[in-house]
Protein backbone atom coordinates (compact mmCIF):
# COMPACT_ATOMS: atom_id res chain seq x y z
CA UNK A 1 0.00 0.00 0.00
CA UNK A 2 3.03 2.46 0.41
CA UNK A 3 4.20 3.68 -2.54
CA UNK A 4 7.96 2.81 -3.67
CA UNK A 5 10.13 5.33 -5.47
CA UNK A 6 11.77 4.19 -8.78
CA UNK A 7 13.69 6.07 -10.72
CA UNK A 8 13.39 6.66 -14.26
CA UNK A 9 16.39 4.67 -16.40
CA UNK A 10 14.98 6.04 -19.76
CA UNK A 11 11.87 7.09 -21.26
CA UNK A 12 11.18 5.45 -24.95
CA UNK A 13 8.52 7.21 -27.65
CA UNK A 14 6.92 4.26 -28.79
CA UNK A 15 4.06 6.12 -31.08
CA UNK A 16 3.03 9.93 -31.11
CA UNK A 17 0.92 9.38 -28.04
CA UNK A 18 2.79 6.34 -26.34
CA UNK A 19 6.06 5.89 -23.93
CA UNK A 20 7.96 3.06 -22.64
CA UNK A 21 9.19 3.94 -19.43
CA UNK A 22 12.34 1.72 -17.62
CA UNK A 23 12.24 1.99 -14.35
CA UNK A 24 15.00 0.85 -11.58
CA UNK A 25 13.71 1.03 -7.69
CA UNK A 26 15.27 4.08 -6.02
CA UNK A 27 16.56 1.46 -3.17
CA UNK A 28 14.92 -1.58 -2.11
CA UNK A 29 14.90 -5.22 -4.44
CA UNK A 30 13.52 -5.40 -7.62
CA UNK A 31 9.61 -6.03 -8.24
CA UNK A 32 8.68 -9.17 -8.72
CA UNK A 33 5.68 -9.90 -10.99
CA UNK A 34 3.26 -12.23 -12.92
CA UNK A 35 1.97 -11.51 -16.47
CA UNK A 36 -0.80 -9.60 -16.91
CA UNK A 37 -0.04 -8.01 -13.47
CA UNK A 38 -0.04 -3.64 -13.05
CA UNK A 39 1.12 -1.16 -10.57
CA UNK A 40 -0.28 1.80 -9.30
CA UNK A 41 2.39 4.60 -10.68
CA UNK A 42 2.29 8.04 -10.34
CA UNK A 43 4.15 10.83 -10.23
CA UNK A 44 4.60 13.16 -7.34
CA UNK A 45 1.77 15.78 -6.45
CA UNK A 46 -0.21 14.35 -9.79
CA UNK A 47 -1.74 11.00 -8.48
CA UNK A 48 -1.72 7.83 -9.51
CA UNK A 49 -3.21 5.22 -12.31
CA UNK A 50 -3.01 1.68 -12.82
CA UNK A 51 -0.45 0.45 -15.88
CA UNK A 52 -0.46 -3.23 -16.55
CA UNK A 53 3.61 -4.47 -16.59
CA UNK A 54 5.25 -4.46 -19.48
CA UNK A 55 8.66 -6.49 -18.76
CA UNK A 56 10.50 -9.24 -18.33
CA UNK A 57 8.57 -11.50 -15.54
CA UNK A 58 12.26 -13.04 -15.39
CA UNK A 59 14.03 -10.00 -14.20
CA UNK A 60 15.53 -6.97 -15.30
CA UNK A 61 13.98 -3.58 -14.87
CA UNK A 62 10.50 -2.27 -14.69
CA UNK A 63 8.72 -1.66 -17.60
CA UNK A 64 5.61 0.30 -18.46
CA UNK A 65 4.14 1.46 -20.88
CA UNK A 66 2.37 4.36 -21.10
CA UNK A 67 -0.50 6.37 -23.30
CA UNK A 68 -1.06 9.71 -22.58
CA UNK A 69 -4.87 10.22 -22.31
CA UNK A 70 -4.91 12.49 -19.00
CA UNK A 71 -3.33 14.44 -16.53
CA UNK A 72 -1.35 11.75 -14.43
CA UNK A 73 -0.64 9.84 -17.87
CA UNK A 74 0.70 12.99 -19.26
CA UNK A 75 2.76 13.97 -16.18
CA UNK A 76 4.03 10.14 -16.18
CA UNK A 77 4.91 10.00 -19.95
CA UNK A 78 6.92 13.42 -19.96
CA UNK A 79 9.36 11.66 -17.29
CA UNK A 80 12.75 12.16 -17.98
CA UNK A 81 15.17 9.95 -17.01
CA UNK A 82 16.79 10.47 -13.33
CA UNK A 83 13.09 11.51 -12.10
CA UNK A 84 11.61 9.81 -9.69
CA UNK A 85 7.89 8.12 -9.52
CA UNK A 86 5.61 6.43 -6.86
CA UNK A 87 5.33 2.86 -7.81
CA UNK A 88 2.24 0.84 -5.81
CA UNK A 89 1.99 -3.51 -6.83
CA UNK A 90 2.04 -5.57 -8.38
CA UNK A 91 -1.68 -6.28 -8.25
CA UNK A 92 -4.21 -8.09 -9.59
CA UNK A 93 -4.14 -11.62 -11.51
CA UNK A 94 -2.01 -12.97 -14.46
CA UNK A 95 -2.96 -14.22 -17.40
CA UNK A 96 -1.43 -17.46 -16.28
CA UNK A 97 -0.04 -18.53 -19.90
CA UNK A 98 1.54 -22.08 -18.84
CA UNK A 99 -1.68 -23.25 -18.26
CA UNK A 100 -1.20 -23.43 -22.03
CA UNK A 101 2.15 -25.70 -21.99
CA UNK A 102 2.00 -28.26 -24.07
CA UNK A 103 -0.28 -26.90 -26.34
CA UNK A 104 -1.17 -23.60 -28.36
CA UNK A 105 -1.39 -20.54 -27.29
CA UNK A 106 -3.05 -17.51 -29.13
CA UNK A 107 -2.29 -13.78 -28.29
CA UNK A 108 -4.86 -11.64 -29.74
CA UNK A 109 -4.13 -7.73 -28.81
CA UNK A 110 -5.64 -4.32 -29.83
CA UNK A 111 -4.13 -0.97 -29.61
CA UNK A 112 -2.27 -0.43 -26.60
CA UNK A 113 -3.22 -3.82 -25.17
CA UNK A 114 -0.31 -4.95 -26.59
CA UNK A 115 1.83 -3.82 -23.58
CA UNK A 116 0.06 -6.21 -20.99
CA UNK A 117 0.79 -8.61 -23.23
CA UNK A 118 4.39 -8.22 -23.71
CA UNK A 119 5.18 -9.27 -20.63
CA UNK A 120 3.51 -12.86 -21.66
CA UNK A 121 5.24 -12.78 -25.00
CA UNK A 122 9.09 -12.75 -23.44
CA UNK A 123 8.22 -15.38 -20.58
CA UNK A 124 7.04 -17.53 -23.74
CA UNK A 125 10.02 -16.72 -25.65
CA UNK A 126 11.78 -17.84 -23.02
CA UNK A 127 10.40 -21.43 -22.78
CA UNK A 128 9.14 -21.54 -26.30
CA UNK A 129 9.93 -25.35 -26.42
CA UNK A 130 6.83 -25.97 -23.46
CA UNK A 131 4.45 -24.82 -25.69
CA UNK A 132 3.15 -25.81 -29.84
CA UNK A 133 2.06 -23.41 -31.82
CA UNK A 134 2.25 -19.92 -30.58
CA UNK A 135 0.03 -17.13 -32.43
CA UNK A 136 0.23 -13.64 -31.77
CA UNK A 137 -2.76 -11.53 -33.80
CA UNK A 138 -2.47 -7.62 -33.11
CA UNK A 139 -4.58 -5.09 -34.12
CA UNK A 140 -3.21 -1.54 -34.61
CA UNK A 141 -4.81 1.93 -35.92
CA UNK A 142 -2.23 2.96 -38.19
CA UNK A 143 1.35 1.34 -39.40
CA UNK A 144 2.46 4.33 -37.23
CA UNK A 145 0.52 3.24 -34.07
CA UNK A 146 2.00 -0.30 -33.52
CA UNK A 147 3.33 -1.18 -30.69
CA UNK A 148 7.09 -2.35 -30.19
CA UNK A 149 7.51 -2.46 -34.23
CA UNK A 150 10.78 -3.55 -33.75
CA UNK A 151 10.11 -6.07 -31.81
CA UNK A 152 7.34 -7.36 -33.94
CA UNK A 153 9.90 -8.96 -36.51
CA UNK A 154 12.41 -9.98 -33.76
CA UNK A 155 9.36 -12.49 -31.76
CA UNK A 156 8.53 -13.91 -35.41
CA UNK A 157 11.54 -14.82 -36.21
CA UNK A 158 11.89 -16.67 -32.59
CA UNK A 159 9.04 -18.82 -33.42
CA UNK A 160 6.19 -16.79 -32.62
CA UNK A 161 3.59 -16.25 -35.85
CA UNK A 162 2.84 -12.90 -35.92
CA UNK A 163 -0.08 -11.34 -37.65
CA UNK A 164 -0.49 -7.63 -37.87
CA UNK A 165 -3.40 -5.41 -39.26
CA UNK A 166 -3.83 -1.49 -39.34
CA UNK A 167 -7.42 0.08 -39.40
CA UNK A 168 -6.45 2.70 -41.62
CA UNK A 169 -4.05 2.04 -44.39
CA UNK A 170 -0.89 4.70 -45.02
CA UNK A 171 1.44 4.88 -47.87
CA UNK A 172 3.66 2.43 -48.17
CA UNK A 173 1.88 0.11 -46.09
CA UNK A 174 1.95 -3.47 -47.62
CA UNK A 175 0.70 -5.59 -44.83
CA UNK A 176 -3.49 -6.08 -43.86
CA UNK A 177 -6.27 -3.75 -43.65
CA UNK A 178 -9.03 -4.70 -41.40
CA UNK A 179 -10.14 -5.58 -37.77
CA UNK A 180 -8.62 -7.97 -35.82
CA UNK A 181 -11.06 -10.61 -35.80
CA UNK A 182 -10.01 -11.16 -39.49
CA UNK A 183 -6.60 -12.36 -38.82
CA UNK A 184 -8.96 -15.31 -36.17
CA UNK A 185 -9.83 -17.14 -39.26
CA UNK A 186 -6.49 -17.37 -41.19
CA UNK A 187 -4.98 -18.56 -37.98
CA UNK A 188 -6.90 -21.90 -38.16
CA UNK A 189 -6.30 -22.44 -34.81
CA UNK A 190 -7.25 -26.06 -33.01
CA UNK A 191 -9.88 -24.92 -30.39
CA UNK A 192 -8.90 -28.54 -28.87
CA UNK A 193 -5.93 -27.40 -27.46
CA UNK A 194 -5.35 -23.67 -27.78
CA UNK A 195 -5.52 -20.97 -24.95
CA UNK A 196 -6.24 -17.52 -25.96
CA UNK A 197 -5.37 -14.09 -24.35
CA UNK A 198 -7.14 -11.10 -25.48
CA UNK A 199 -6.20 -7.57 -24.45
CA UNK A 200 -7.42 -4.36 -26.27
CA UNK A 201 -10.68 -2.00 -26.26
CA UNK A 202 -13.80 -3.70 -24.45
CA UNK A 203 -15.76 -3.73 -27.66
CA UNK A 204 -12.89 -5.12 -29.57
CA UNK A 205 -13.04 -7.59 -27.39
CA UNK A 206 -15.85 -8.33 -27.24
CA UNK A 207 -15.61 -9.14 -31.24
CA UNK A 208 -12.53 -10.84 -30.90
CA UNK A 209 -14.13 -13.10 -28.28
CA UNK A 210 -17.39 -14.20 -30.96
CA UNK A 211 -14.45 -14.74 -33.19
CA UNK A 212 -12.55 -17.36 -31.10
CA UNK A 213 -16.22 -19.20 -29.96
CA UNK A 214 -17.07 -19.26 -33.23
CA UNK A 215 -14.06 -21.43 -34.12
CA UNK A 216 -14.69 -23.51 -31.18
CA UNK A 217 -13.00 -22.13 -28.68
CA UNK A 218 -14.71 -22.77 -25.01
CA UNK A 219 -15.27 -19.55 -22.90
CA UNK A 220 -13.04 -21.59 -20.00
CA UNK A 221 -10.15 -21.23 -22.44
CA UNK A 222 -10.41 -17.23 -23.43
CA UNK A 223 -8.71 -14.67 -21.12
CA UNK A 224 -9.62 -11.05 -21.27
CA UNK A 225 -7.76 -8.56 -19.47
CA UNK A 226 -10.62 -5.96 -18.36
CA UNK A 227 -10.16 -2.00 -17.12
CA UNK A 228 -11.90 0.13 -14.88
CA UNK A 229 -11.17 3.24 -13.49
CA UNK A 230 -9.51 2.18 -10.05
CA UNK A 231 -8.25 4.32 -7.11
CA UNK A 232 -6.73 2.30 -4.54
CA UNK A 233 -5.98 -0.77 -6.49
CA UNK A 234 -6.14 -2.98 -3.36
CA UNK A 235 -10.24 -3.84 -3.36
CA UNK A 236 -11.11 -1.44 -0.77
CA UNK A 237 -12.13 1.36 -2.66
CA UNK A 238 -14.52 0.13 -5.34
CA UNK A 239 -14.35 2.54 -7.96
CA UNK A 240 -13.50 -0.45 -10.53
CA UNK A 241 -16.67 -2.43 -9.16
CA UNK A 242 -18.27 -4.78 -12.29
CA UNK A 243 -21.29 -6.18 -10.54
CA UNK A 244 -19.33 -8.83 -7.92
CA UNK A 245 -16.28 -8.09 -9.18
CA UNK A 246 -13.30 -5.86 -8.68
CA UNK A 247 -11.16 -5.74 -11.73
CA UNK A 248 -7.90 -4.86 -9.55
CA UNK A 249 -8.18 -7.47 -7.32
CA UNK A 250 -10.36 -10.18 -8.87
CA UNK A 251 -9.17 -9.47 -12.53
CA UNK A 252 -8.01 -8.02 -14.81
CA UNK A 253 -7.53 -11.14 -16.17
CA UNK A 254 -10.40 -12.99 -16.28
CA UNK A 255 -12.31 -15.83 -17.99
CA UNK A 256 -14.84 -15.02 -20.38
CA UNK A 257 -16.96 -17.54 -19.03
CA UNK A 258 -17.08 -15.60 -15.39
CA UNK A 259 -17.90 -12.45 -17.81
CA UNK A 260 -21.10 -13.73 -19.51
CA UNK A 261 -23.01 -11.78 -19.83
CA UNK A 262 -21.51 -8.64 -18.12
CA UNK A 263 -19.66 -7.55 -21.65
CA UNK A 264 -22.73 -6.04 -22.90
CA UNK A 265 -24.51 -5.37 -19.59
CA UNK A 266 -24.66 -2.07 -18.66
CA UNK A 267 -24.26 0.40 -16.25
CA UNK A 268 -22.44 -2.04 -13.55
CA UNK B 1 -2.96 -24.60 -65.00
CA UNK B 2 -5.87 -26.76 -66.16
CA UNK B 3 -9.79 -26.69 -65.61
CA UNK B 4 -9.76 -29.63 -63.70
CA UNK B 5 -7.18 -28.16 -61.59
CA UNK B 6 -8.93 -24.99 -60.77
CA UNK B 7 -12.00 -26.95 -60.04
CA UNK B 8 -9.86 -28.86 -57.22
CA UNK B 9 -8.38 -25.40 -56.42
CA UNK B 10 -12.16 -24.02 -55.47
CA UNK B 11 -12.95 -26.85 -54.13
CA UNK B 12 -10.50 -26.29 -51.26
CA UNK B 13 -11.19 -22.37 -50.90
CA UNK B 14 -13.02 -21.07 -47.86
CA UNK B 15 -15.61 -19.44 -50.53
CA UNK B 16 -16.75 -22.59 -51.80
CA UNK B 17 -16.60 -24.91 -48.67
CA UNK B 18 -19.23 -27.13 -49.00
CA UNK B 19 -20.53 -26.59 -52.53
CA UNK B 20 -21.33 -29.93 -54.21
CA UNK B 21 -18.44 -31.10 -56.64
CA UNK B 22 -20.25 -30.92 -59.61
CA UNK B 23 -21.25 -27.41 -58.63
CA UNK B 24 -17.70 -26.37 -58.35
CA UNK B 25 -16.88 -28.10 -61.83
CA UNK B 26 -19.74 -25.87 -63.34
CA UNK B 27 -18.18 -22.44 -62.25
CA UNK B 28 -14.78 -23.81 -62.62
CA UNK B 29 -15.98 -23.61 -65.99
CA UNK B 30 -15.88 -19.98 -65.84
CA UNK B 31 -12.68 -19.81 -64.56
CA UNK B 32 -8.98 -18.73 -65.54
CA UNK B 33 -6.04 -18.06 -63.89
CA UNK B 34 -4.73 -14.18 -63.65
CA UNK B 35 -1.15 -13.27 -61.67
CA UNK B 36 -0.14 -9.79 -60.89
CA UNK B 37 2.66 -8.58 -60.31
CA UNK B 38 3.56 -6.15 -57.23
CA UNK B 39 1.98 -2.43 -58.24
CA UNK B 40 0.24 -4.00 -61.03
CA UNK B 41 -3.95 -3.45 -60.91
CA UNK B 42 -6.46 -6.08 -60.86
CA UNK B 43 -9.26 -3.75 -61.38
CA UNK B 44 -9.51 0.06 -61.71
CA UNK B 45 -12.42 2.13 -60.42
CA UNK B 46 -15.42 2.72 -62.63
CA UNK B 47 -14.40 0.06 -64.79
CA UNK B 48 -16.95 -2.89 -65.54
CA UNK B 49 -16.51 -5.55 -62.42
CA UNK B 50 -16.57 -8.68 -65.02
CA UNK B 51 -15.22 -11.10 -62.80
CA UNK B 52 -15.06 -12.57 -59.45
CA UNK B 53 -11.78 -12.90 -58.28
CA UNK B 54 -10.74 -15.53 -55.83
CA UNK B 55 -7.42 -14.79 -54.15
CA UNK B 56 -5.23 -17.83 -54.16
CA UNK B 57 -1.64 -16.14 -53.41
CA UNK B 58 -0.42 -12.30 -52.25
CA UNK B 59 -2.29 -9.43 -51.35
CA UNK B 60 -4.30 -6.69 -52.91
CA UNK B 61 -5.08 -3.14 -51.35
CA UNK B 62 -8.25 -1.59 -52.03
CA UNK B 63 -7.66 2.41 -52.60
CA UNK B 64 -9.74 5.30 -53.56
CA UNK B 65 -7.33 7.96 -55.27
CA UNK B 66 -8.33 11.75 -54.43
CA UNK B 67 -6.77 13.98 -56.07
CA UNK B 68 -4.19 16.23 -54.05
CA UNK B 69 -3.93 13.45 -51.40
CA UNK B 70 -3.27 10.34 -53.41
CA UNK B 71 -4.46 6.73 -52.84
CA UNK B 72 -6.06 6.13 -49.86
CA UNK B 73 -5.82 2.78 -48.35
CA UNK B 74 -9.14 1.34 -47.25
CA UNK B 75 -9.20 -2.30 -47.00
CA UNK B 76 -6.99 -5.57 -48.01
CA UNK B 77 -7.54 -8.86 -49.29
CA UNK B 78 -5.16 -11.75 -49.55
CA UNK B 79 -4.98 -15.63 -49.52
CA UNK B 80 -8.37 -17.13 -48.83
CA UNK B 81 -10.48 -14.21 -49.67
CA UNK B 82 -12.54 -13.05 -52.84
CA UNK B 83 -13.20 -10.20 -54.64
CA UNK B 84 -15.52 -8.74 -54.46
CA UNK B 85 -20.20 -8.48 -54.67
CA UNK B 86 -20.04 -6.42 -58.10
CA UNK B 87 -20.16 -9.16 -60.43
CA UNK B 88 -23.08 -10.30 -59.16
CA UNK B 89 -24.86 -6.62 -57.78
CA UNK B 90 -25.78 -4.08 -60.56
CA UNK B 91 -24.79 -2.00 -62.01
CA UNK B 92 -21.81 -4.10 -62.03
CA UNK B 93 -18.91 -1.61 -61.61
CA UNK B 94 -15.61 -1.50 -59.28
CA UNK B 95 -15.87 1.68 -56.83
CA UNK B 96 -12.22 0.83 -55.82
CA UNK B 97 -8.58 0.22 -57.39
CA UNK B 98 -7.25 -3.27 -56.50
CA UNK B 99 -3.81 -2.68 -56.71
CA UNK B 100 -1.08 -5.99 -55.93
CA UNK B 101 1.09 -4.90 -52.82
CA UNK B 102 3.04 -7.85 -53.67
CA UNK B 103 3.42 -11.02 -56.58
CA UNK B 104 -0.78 -11.85 -56.29
CA UNK B 105 -2.39 -14.73 -58.19
CA UNK B 106 -6.07 -14.95 -58.51
CA UNK B 107 -8.59 -17.13 -60.06
CA UNK B 108 -10.28 -15.10 -62.02
CA UNK B 109 -14.57 -16.06 -62.87
CA UNK B 110 -16.01 -14.64 -65.31
CA UNK B 111 -19.39 -12.80 -64.11
CA UNK B 112 -21.29 -12.82 -67.19
CA UNK B 113 -20.53 -16.84 -66.98
CA UNK B 114 -21.45 -16.88 -63.67
CA UNK B 115 -24.51 -14.84 -63.65
CA UNK B 116 -25.67 -17.13 -66.98
CA UNK B 117 -25.18 -20.41 -64.10
CA UNK B 118 -26.96 -18.54 -61.50
CA UNK B 119 -30.11 -17.83 -63.34
CA UNK B 120 -29.73 -21.64 -65.27
CA UNK B 121 -29.54 -23.34 -61.58
CA UNK B 122 -31.42 -21.03 -59.08
CA UNK B 123 -30.51 -23.62 -56.48
CA UNK B 124 -26.66 -22.66 -57.07
CA UNK B 125 -27.40 -19.12 -57.74
CA UNK B 126 -29.02 -19.13 -53.95
CA UNK B 127 -26.17 -20.70 -52.77
CA UNK B 128 -23.99 -18.16 -54.20
CA UNK B 129 -25.79 -15.18 -52.90
CA UNK B 130 -25.96 -16.82 -49.50
CA UNK B 131 -22.12 -16.99 -49.76
CA UNK B 132 -21.28 -13.28 -51.09
CA UNK B 133 -23.71 -11.74 -48.70
CA UNK B 134 -21.79 -13.72 -46.33
CA UNK B 135 -18.77 -12.18 -47.74
CA UNK B 136 -20.47 -8.60 -47.54
CA UNK B 137 -21.85 -8.88 -44.32
CA UNK B 138 -18.40 -9.96 -42.75
CA UNK B 139 -17.09 -6.85 -44.74
CA UNK B 140 -19.81 -4.34 -43.11
CA UNK B 141 -19.71 -5.52 -39.97
CA UNK B 142 -15.73 -4.76 -39.58
CA UNK B 143 -15.71 -1.32 -41.29
CA UNK B 144 -18.36 -0.67 -38.62
CA UNK B 145 -16.46 -1.29 -35.97
CA UNK B 146 -13.40 0.18 -37.44
CA UNK B 147 -15.53 3.63 -38.05
CA UNK B 148 -15.49 3.38 -33.99
CA UNK B 149 -11.80 4.62 -34.46
CA UNK B 150 -11.85 1.79 -30.69
CA UNK B 151 -7.95 2.44 -31.03
CA UNK B 152 -7.32 6.49 -30.87
CA UNK B 153 -10.02 6.48 -28.14
CA UNK B 154 -8.75 7.00 -24.50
Amino acid sequence: MIPRPFRVVSNRPDTPDTVTLTLEPAGGVPLGFAPGQFTMIGTFGAGEVPISISGDPAGGPLVQTIRDVGGVSHSLARAAAGDVLTVRGPYGTGWNATDAADGDLVIVAGGIGLAPLRSVVLDVLANRDRYGRVTLLYGARSPAERLYPGELADWAYRGIEVGITVDRGAPGWAGRVGLVTALIGDARLNPARTLALVCGPEVMMRFVAAALRDEGLPPGRIRLSMERNMACGIGLCGHCQLREFFICTDGPVFGYDQLDGLLTAREV
Amino acid sequence: MKTRSIAEYLAGHPFFAGLDGESVRELAGCARNEHVRTGGYLFREGGTADHFYVISRGRVALELYSPGTGAHLLDSAGEGEVLDWPWLIPPHRWFWDARAVEPTSVVALDSACLRGKCEADPRLGYDLVQRVAQVMSQRLQATRVRLLDLYGQP
